[in-house]
């Protein structure tokens, strides 16, 4: 490109795809669903009161000493192992020094030169190819405390005229979770976010909610021209940091304007600065975060107030036997056995509704019977009632035994949601739904013939316009039976029967 | 090794110290004399004795995951120079013109 386009009209994101290559890296830190902090017994609830979960160590007050709270130790353990790390038998922590108020001590406790976990993957599906992405490691640390910025715009701390510190947050325990440089669009960007959220959440050792900040993403950008063919690889580019990415959709929208912004820059013969960035999901883009004058220097150093980490093999080896069946081997195993697609995995997880699933075909149901219910009717209620599917009063094997009532013909479907009605309003499992409101179809064809005849008998005219040809005019006659039947029977076979009745079938 | 007084001011900046030219000119030399001091460690450390950075040996030292009440909010609020509804007041993180 010889013109340079004004700096104000970035590229297409398809444009700049074409000529420049993406190399993105992902920073992810997670929240750890610890009881206490990392340090200190203080409670870690989300949402309490300001500085109602403090104490003089994790306010920096003189002469605390921090104690390492030994679940954080073994559920970042289990997220290393579950990512295929190593895991060192010898590390300690480091002091990472820096003024700034989100931290009361002037250093985070975190871990430097010896992560606990290093040299892992995790392999990304998407559209049916799979990326392996490089985890280079996974350290610990301690999570600081919020700022909320007063006296500039929105919030914002540019212009703020002074800020206000709930130190809650500070000292949860956090993993940090860092790939290699190995992602190449933003769509695997997201997937590998995706991915690693349920991987944890699998491990149940955090609650990964991105909305309230316990799994949270940076995400380091830079792009390359494309070689021509036979070309070797050019070199990596400058990267940009874009922080505190809190959902899967900003990750993915971060990414692709920075590709854009980047490719814009390149294009007008501008170098990329390397820089901490912000995104903004309202505008959709990222604007240079907070300015450091100097290059960043941590000063790094052993923390002197806790022994190092030397978790014995058997430990580690113990830990390793208990992982739970991890999200891949589990997609694998419900595809051979039951038969879904990958995309009915993804529906079903998204809907909230795969274990309920799962315990619903163990309960007897079949995959498709449970998967239609769930994802059909039943997360149908869930969101009408504000709720997850998870919540409903109804459990897999009552939704097992509909379906199986379903598929024997004792129940239609219009009959089984009123059971469903009846169990979510307390009435008892199924059967006794059914008992309790008589819902079950008459196969007693006596009763059906006798309010077919009536039906007829009282419409005459409708009858016989049947009679002359006109099938579509029975809808009435088939109203009228189900009503006298009181909806206990199925329209199809009511319909049927009508037809064969007046020898219009 | 030879500490400079650039070296000095990049330190002091880090620390959030102000220190004027007169001291950064005697701070230097008195770093320096301490600095030599402590290397002289250096010369009977060697090759295959790593650096100390626990001074007893101990390992995994941990506490169980159990929470303790934490302080009242006047108690760990009363220490700070400022405060406003139930947080820490700080000045201004960034410059105007920054």
């Amino acid at each position: 490109m010889s013109t340079a386009a004004p700096a104000s009209a970035l590229p297409s994101y398809a444009d700049a795809l074409a000529r420049y290559e993406p190399v993105i890296g992902l920073e992810t830190h997670v929240e750890l669903g610890t009881v206490s902090k990392m340090f200190c017994g203080c409670p870690t609830a989300f949402g309490a009161e300001p500085n109602t979960q403090v104490c003089p160590v994790c306010l920096g007050l003189p002469g605390a000493l921090p104690v390492v709270n030994e679940a954080a130790v073994r559920f970042a353990v289990m997220i290393g192992l579950a990512l295929h790390c190593d895991i060192a038998s010898w590390c300690r922590f480091a002091r990472k020094n820096y003024f700034y108020p989100d931290m009361p001590k002037n250093f985070q406790i975190s871990q430097f030169d010896e992560p606990l976990c290093t040299d892992g993957w995790l392999d990304v599906e998407v559209d049916g190819e799979v990326h392996r992405v490089g985890i280079t490691r996974v350290h610990m640390e301690e999570d600081t405390g919020k700022s909320l910025h007063v006296g500039g715009a929105t919030g914002r701390i540019h212009g703020a005229t002074h800020s206000l510190v709930d130190y809650n947050r500070a000292g949860i325990p956090l993993v940090e979770i860092v790939t290699e440089p190995d992602v190449r669009s933003p769509e695997v960007a997201r997937a590998y976010v995706d991915e690693l959220r349920e991987l944890i959440r699998t491990l149940d050792v955090s609650d990964v909610r991105m909305e309230q900040g316990s799994l949270r993403c940076d995400a380091n950008v830079s792009l390359r021209r494309r070689p021509a063919p036979g070309e070797p690889d050019a070199p990596f580019g400058t990267r940009s940091e874009t922080k505190n990415l809190n959902s899967l959709r900003s990750v993915e929208r971060a990414v692709r304007y920075e590709i854009s912004r980047q490719a814009g820059r390149l294009d007008d013969g501008e170098r990329i600065r390397q820089e901490t960035r912000h995104f903004d999901e309202a505008a959709g883009r990222t604007s240079p975060g907070r300015s450091k004058e100097e290059a960043t220097d941590y000063r790094y150093f052993p923390e002197p107030d806790l022994t190092p980490l030397a978790l014995p093999v058997q430990y580690v080896d113990e830990l390793r036997a208990g992982l739970p069946e991890l999200p891949a081997a589990r997609r694998a195993r419900l595809i051979a056995e039951h038969g879904y697609t990958v995309r009915d995995l993804t529906d079903l997880r998204n809907a909230g509704v795969l274990d309920l699933v799962e315990q619903t075909v163990a309960a007897g149901a079949t995959p498709v019977a449970a998967r239609k219910w769930w994802l059909n009717e039943l997360a149908r209620r869930a969101a009408d009632a504000g709720s997850q599917p998870n919540d409903l009063a109804i459990s897999p094997a009552d939704i097992a035994r509909i379906t199986v009532l379903v598929a024997s013909g004792e129940l239609t479907d219009a009959l089984a949601r009123k059971v469903i009605d009846g169990v979510l309003a307390g009435e008892g499992t199924p059967d006794e739904v059914i008992a309790g409101r008589g819902l079950a179809v008459v196969a007693d064809d006596g009763a059906l013939t006798a309010a077919v005849d009536a039906a007829i008998a009282t419409a005459p005219d409708i009858a016989e316009k049947v009679r002359g040809g006109k099938v579509n005019a029975v809808g009435p006659l088939v109203g009228a039976v189900m009503k006298a039947m009181k909806g206990q029977a199925d329209a199809a076979s009511v319909r049927g029967l009508l037809l064969e009745r007046l020898g219009a079938s | 090794m030879g500490i400079t007084r650039d070296e000095v001011a990049h330190l002091a900046r880090l620390s959030r110290m102000s220190v004027t030219d007169d001291e950064l000119d005697a701070l230097a030399p008195q770093l320096e004399a301490i600095l030599s001091a402590v290397a002289r460690v250096a010369e009977v450390a060697a090759a295959d004795i790593p650096p100390t950075s626990h001074a007893v040996p101990l390992t995994n030292v941990m506490r169980p995951d159990v929470a303790r009440p934490s302080l009242p909010v006047a108690e760990a609020l009363a220490g700070a120079p400022a405060t406003e509804d139930g947080r820490f007041r700080v000045p201004r993180i960034l410059d105007p013109d920054e």
